[in-house]
């Protein structure tokens, strides 16, 4: 069932840059994420990104939580309650909730079955006599090293007021610190929430102005390969170009709907979406708000032309109406 | 794996893309889990009930691969009469002495000889082969510590059934051992469903045989335990039976806990064995090289060579000074006296006090069991140097230790005068690292250390200098081993760094004119050879470091030899003679990797083939033939004196010829095989600080129910030296926390994110709570067990920071190789913050009082 994957458009040699390369992006296949979080490390290693809070979120092992001015890739944990393809887990819970729990931030049972505590005193019976029936319960656990999408539309380069951000021969979205001057308009405009204005430590070049992946544009240009995607072990991050990784995103996720995985699905991969398909493209196996991730994109810029085109009719009535009523008055 | 090793788990991701199966058993549920095929949580501690039930499936459904089994493993060699089994005498093996917790081995033989080992205790026979009688204590201390792999002297094991029906052949003795570990009994012990285990028994068998083999990956999780060794034994016997060693895919892999830690046991930093598994001699009377290596060499099999890599590692340390007429100098070689293990050190450092101490890339004060008994060692020394990255716990112990909160310990009372010495990384030196391959890979310096950091072969290579120039007037004999050595490395740059490759190349070995070796097959035992570890040799050969070559994969074969070197030999796969069948050829196309080419006469194949490369596979060896001369051509397994894989190892074990499953020093459960409760050999140390709780239905066993387990995360490295102090690590995982299951929260009222307090009687720790469902309860003997995971990395400095998971632990040890059970025994856990201060010290001691604790408790020989 391939389906014959659409190349992507090169938005640098629209811009006008002179034969550009080829569009390079990156494909996260998470059905092979581990979870080791060294694209993470290679990432703030490699772009002198610093820490940004030692905070245990609770949040399984994410303790990272998003992307951000200071998080660049960013490895989200999923325990859900769901099966994954053939895999066998032998867990086995019964009757306690334990995402309800975690999600509500207590593990406080209903009074009803929190045993008396007893510190340690010897009891009658031991702890957990009455043992279970020995049905597993279905669970996965999804690791997804989320990145910024260089959007083919990107709204943030849009509305950059000073030229900060802009597009590289490469087809990736970079912003310019000597050249930003922490207006913050990208911040809003981002449909995935990635770019924000560094706001520490303290001391740190960056702060105020605003920060995200550059998909290592300085590492690009000397011919080398993305920090994060040079740290995979496991290959689930790809870097390439871009319709190579489109095709071959297509084979996978082929494979992985053949064997069963259902779920799998591609994202970020559709030059027709609301970003015009982005630089960056994953294989998720569960819906994208499970990741944090927005179902439908839209480039937040898509609908000013359309709006500068009704604001320029409306200007022109007016100005038309205007002339009408002076026209008017003088054929009076 | 994935967790602790992810760089290399890269290649099971690419073999599960090819279509392997990918089964991991766990107490919890990782980050391996996650993207294994079958995940298999079970009980810690009963993986032997486990590994010990496929065992039997293998016997009973004759799933064993039959042709490799009778030609290459012992099966068929017969026992000694004198042998009773656990079977016989309900969890003891004969020849245990219940007075000194101890076995006689010596019932175990072959029918009609007597062999000594390939690995582990190979001298426990020590005065029967020599004649010679023996103090108790020198048996005990022979027995325990020679670690050698040297040479089994088979002198019985002729009788052989290759039908495999005698009742005393090993195959008979071993069906019947493990007869009783079945799939019910399983489930009972392991809290594995028989549907499961059914699961795995029949991925494994339906994946080994002539065109297809599996593989075992296992690290700490096997070895940490009271029996450790004998879990990698059950390994061992189940892919012997299966046919799955030296063959491609096969083999059992040991991940190791380091860089390098393959390579600090081949040129060891542990006290009992010499480089290249040779070991270390006893204070035996009258011992010289003669009577050492005839108490150690075998005469069959390549350790009947040892008297020519024992020579030459004499001659590479004293050089012209070792001749022939004072033994090479083998008196300058220190003897063991007794048990000079780590926790027998710091017992020592503890009730005796002073002498001085290296903690270098360690933690102990945090990273090893009973972390407080680590640290009173500490406390009770003349002197100690910490060689690390940062100020770890164990530099700073004596000034903001848990025991300075609780008051038992003062800062002004101690007398350790401690040295903290900055060490260099890996990136500010050349050398090697050793992987669990035994492939060497050479790294280059990429630029100098920073301030006063050194590396460590500047440290020891300029203190020995000092030393030497110190003592270079003096006449005391005993200064002479060390003013006899060669110490003659060049150094160069700014800092006098020495030469790491000149390093290497004293460990290749030089031949009479001072040439680089090739092979160990070139050393001798006339003192022309010099060799500072026979089985690096070769590393350097041609002059040339063969550790630093980088030939990209796709540019040579699948077996990639031009990448680094692998001892021995750049062999990549032992004992691959297995590989092919009796007559020399692949036991299948698909399997193919070394074979008999009978124009060449010569073995050939992908990998360098681990046999004597122009021996037939039809050779009968000569009488009188010794060394790797006297096995046969059907012979592969060349270490062993008898050329076979052992399914009944008859030496070199101190705790039973055949692995039999026991609890672990804490549990909350019986014995449910046997009425023997725990390992009857495990070495206990009950003191007032090291206290063990009852087990099973022994009183008070109800005051600690649950079970825990220690382990590391993949954000940090072992007890954090090399992470809680690095930012981007630190923020990865913040915070030492406790994962539980949402049963036991609820059961215990522990909420997301609180804090739990966690009691054994050594002491209690508070740790974050973090629910998941990852952690299953199990149903065990009828009842559900409750599994608390604590990862270990942790102590108060570093931008990291939390309790030591390892407080909890006690000294409780392997009587093999005295490893520590830290990963699993039993607690109470509770919600909160632990007590401060001296009401820690209560609040423990009330624990101990609850459950009745006294002096001889979980140190009883322990039956039911």
């Amino acid at each position: 069932m391939t389906a014959t994957t659409r190349r992507a458009g090169n938005p640098a040699a629209e811009l006008g840059y002179d034969q550009p390369p080829a569009r390079k992006g990156f494909f996260t296949d998470t059905s092979i994420c581990i979870g080791c979080k060294a694209c993470e490390v290679a990432c703030k290693e490699w772009n002198m990104v610093p820490e940004d809070g030692l905070e245990l979120s609770g949040m399984s092992y994410d303790n990272t939580q998003g992307l951000g001015a200071s998080t660049w890739r960013h490895v989200a944990f999923i325990e859900q309650p769901k099966s994954l393809g053939g895999q066998a887990t032998n867990l086995q819970h019964e009757g306690v909730d334990a995402l309800a729990l975690a999600g509500a931030q207590t593990a406080s049972p209903p009074p009803a079955t929190r045993p008396q505590v007893d510190l340690g005193m010897p009891g009658a019976a031991l702890p957990g006599a009455d043992a279970g029936s020995g049905e597993a319960t279905p669970f996965r656990w999804l690791m997804e090293s989320d990145v910024c999408k260089h959007c083919t539309h990107a709204a943030c380069l849009d509305v950059c007021p000073t030229g900060a951000l802009f597009r590289t021969e490469f087809g990736t979205v970079v912003v310019q610190d000597d050249i930003c001057n922490g207006c913050g308009y990208c911040v809003p405009a981002c449909p995935y929430g990635v770019i924000e204005k560094r706001e520490g430590p303290t001391g740190n070049d960056a702060v105020g102005l605003a920060q995200k992946c550059t998909l290592c544009y300085d590492r690009l240009k000397g011919d080398l390969e993305p920090a994060c995607a040079k740290a995979c072990p496991t290959e689930s991050i790809q870097f390439g170009d871009l319709d190579e990784l489109r095709e071959r995103a297509q084979v996978r996720v082929d494979q992985l709907v053949a064997a069963g995985e259902t779920g799998a699905r591609l994202y970020g991969h559709d030059p027709d979406d609301g970003v015009g398909g982005t630089g960056a493209m994953f294989l998720l196996l569960d819906e994208p708000e499970v990741y944090g991730l927005p179902p439908d994109p839209v480039v937040t810029t898509r609908d000013l032309p359309e709006m500068w085109r009704r604001a320029a009719l409306a200007a022109v009535t007016m100005l038309a109406g205007g002339i009408a009523v002076f026209a008017g008055r003088s054929n009076r | 794996m994935a967790e602790c090793h992810p760089v290399g788990f890269q290649w099971v991701m690419e073999a599960k893309a090819r279509g392997a199966t990918i089964i991991h058993v766990d107490p919890r549920f990782t980050r391996t889990s996650a993207v294994a095929d079958l995940h298999v949580p079970l009980r810690a501690g009963s993986d032997i009930a486990f590994l010990g039930a496929l065992v039997n499936h293998v016997l009973t459904e004759g799933k064993e691969f039959r042709e490799y089994v009778v030609a290459y493993t012992n099966a068929a060699t017969l026992v000694s009469e004198d042998f009773q089994d656990t079977e016989d005498l309900d969890g003891l093996f004969s020849g245990y002495d219940p007075e000194k917790n101890v076995y006689d081995p010596s019932s175990w033989q072959y029918e009609g000889g007597e062999v000594a080992a390939a690995a582990g205790h190979r001298d426990a026979q020590y005065g029967k082969r020599t004649g010679g009688d023996s103090s108790e204590g020198e048996k005990r201390s022979a027995g325990g510590q020679s670690h050698g792999s040297g040479g089994p002297s088979v002198t019985g094991g002729g009788e052989r059934d290759e039908t495999l029906q005698h009742p005393r052949c090993v195959f008979q003795v071993l069906k019947r051992h493990f007869a009783r570990y079945t799939p019910e009994l399983v489930e009972e012990v392991c809290g594995i469903p028989q549907t499961v285990f059914a699961q795995v028994a029949d991925a494994l068998t339906s994946n080994s045989g002539r065109d297809r083999t599996s593989a075992f990956v296992y690290a700490v999780g096997w070895t940490h335990h009271t029996v450790g060794v004998q879990y990698i034994r059950t390994a061992a016997i189940l892919q012997a039976l299966l046919g799955n060693i030296g063959r491609p895919g096969g083999g059992i892999m040991a991940l190791r806990g380091h860089a390098s830690i393959q390579g600090s046991t081949d040129i060891p930093t542990l006290f009992n064995i010499l480089p290249g598994y040779i070991p270390m001699p006893h204070a035996h009377q009258h011992e010289d090289l003669a009577s050492f290596v005839e108490a150690d060499a075998g005469t069959k099999g390549y350790w009947g060579n040892m008297p020519a890599y024992t020579v030459s590692l004499l001659k590479s340390w004293w050089g012209d000074k070792a001749t022939a007429e004072n033994d090479y100098c083998f008196d300058y070689l220190p003897r063991l006296t007794g048990d000079h293990g780590t926790y027998n050190t710091v017992m020592r450092q503890i009730d005796e006090g002073g002498g001085g101490y290296f903690v270098v890339g360690e933690n102990p004060a945090v990273g090893s069991a009973n972390a407080k008994m680590q640290r009173r060692g500490m406390a009770n020394l003349d002197w100690l140097v910490v060689r690390d990255f940062q100020l770890i716990e164990s530099a700073t112990w004596w000034l903001d230790g848990p025991e300075i909160e609780t008051g038992e310990m003062r800062t002004e009372d101690i007398g350790t005068e401690v040295f903290f010495l900055p060490a260099a990384a890996h990136t500010e030196k050349s050398g090697s690292f050793t992987n669990t391959q035994r492939m060497l890979q050479w790294h280059h310096q990429a630029v100098e250390p920073d301030g006063d950091a050194r590396s460590e072969l500047w440290f020891y290579y300029h203190l020995g200098r000092i030393i030497r120039e110190k003592l270079a007037d003096s006449t005391d004999p005993r200064d002479r081993p060390l003013l006899d050595l060669t110490w003659d490395y060049p150094t160069a740059g700014p800092l006098a760094e020495p030469s790491a490759e000149s390093v290497l190349t004293e460990i290749n070995g030089r031949d009479a004119d001072g040439n680089p070796l090739s092979a160990y097959t070139a050393l001798k035992d006339d003192g022309s050879t010099s060799c500072g570890c026979w089985i690096y040799c070769g590393v350097y050969a041609d002059g040339v470091n063969q550790a630093d070559r980088r030939k990209p994969g796709q540019e040579q074969s699948w077996v990639a030899p031009e990448w680094g070197w692998a001892w021995p030999a750049n062999r990549r796969i032992l004992y691959n003679r297995a590989s092919a069948d009796p007559d020399g050829k692949p036991w299948s196309e698909r399997k193919a990797y070394v074979w008999w080419d009978e124009d060449q006469g010569a073995w050939t194949g992908h990998d360098v083939p681990d046999f004597k490369v122009d021996m037939r596979p039809d050779y009968q060896p000569p009488e009188g033939a010794t060394a790797e001369n006297a096995l046969r051509g059907t012979d592969p397994f060349i270490m062993q004196s008898d050329g076979k894989a052992w399914l009944f190892a008859p030496a070199g074990l101190t705790d039973g010829p055949m692995p039999a499953h026991y609890e672990p020093e804490e549990s909350p459960f019986g014995n449910a095989f046997y009425a023997q409760q725990s390992n009857p050999a495990r070495q206990t140390h009950s003191r007032p600080d090291n206290r063990y709780h009852p087990s099973g239905n022994k009183p008070g066993s109800d005051v600690f129910p649950y079970v825990f387990t220690t382990y590391r995360l993949t954000e940090h490295h072992t007890a954090g030296g090399m992470s809680r102090f690095q930012s981007y690590l630190s923020e990865l995982q913040p915070e030492f926390f406790c994962e539980i299951s949402p049963e036991l929260a609820a059961e215990r009222g522990l909420e997301h994110l609180g804090w739990a307090t966690i009691v054994t009687a050594r002491t209690a720790i508070e740790a974050r709570v973090l629910i998941t469902e990852r952690m299953t309860p199990l149903t065990v003997q009828g009842r559900t067990v409750h599994q608390i995971g604590l990862p270990y990395h942790w102590g108060p400095n570093g931008l990291s920071t939390g309790d030591a998971a390892n407080e909890l632990v006690s000294i409780a040890l392997d009587p093999n190789v005295h490893i520590q059970e830290t990963k699993v025994a039993t607690c109470d856990i509770q919600p909160g913050r632990r007590p401060r201060g001296p009401e820690l010290l209560e609040y423990v001691a009330g624990y101990r009082e609850r459950a009745g604790i006294h002096e001889l408790t979980g140190t009883e020989a322990n039956r039911r």
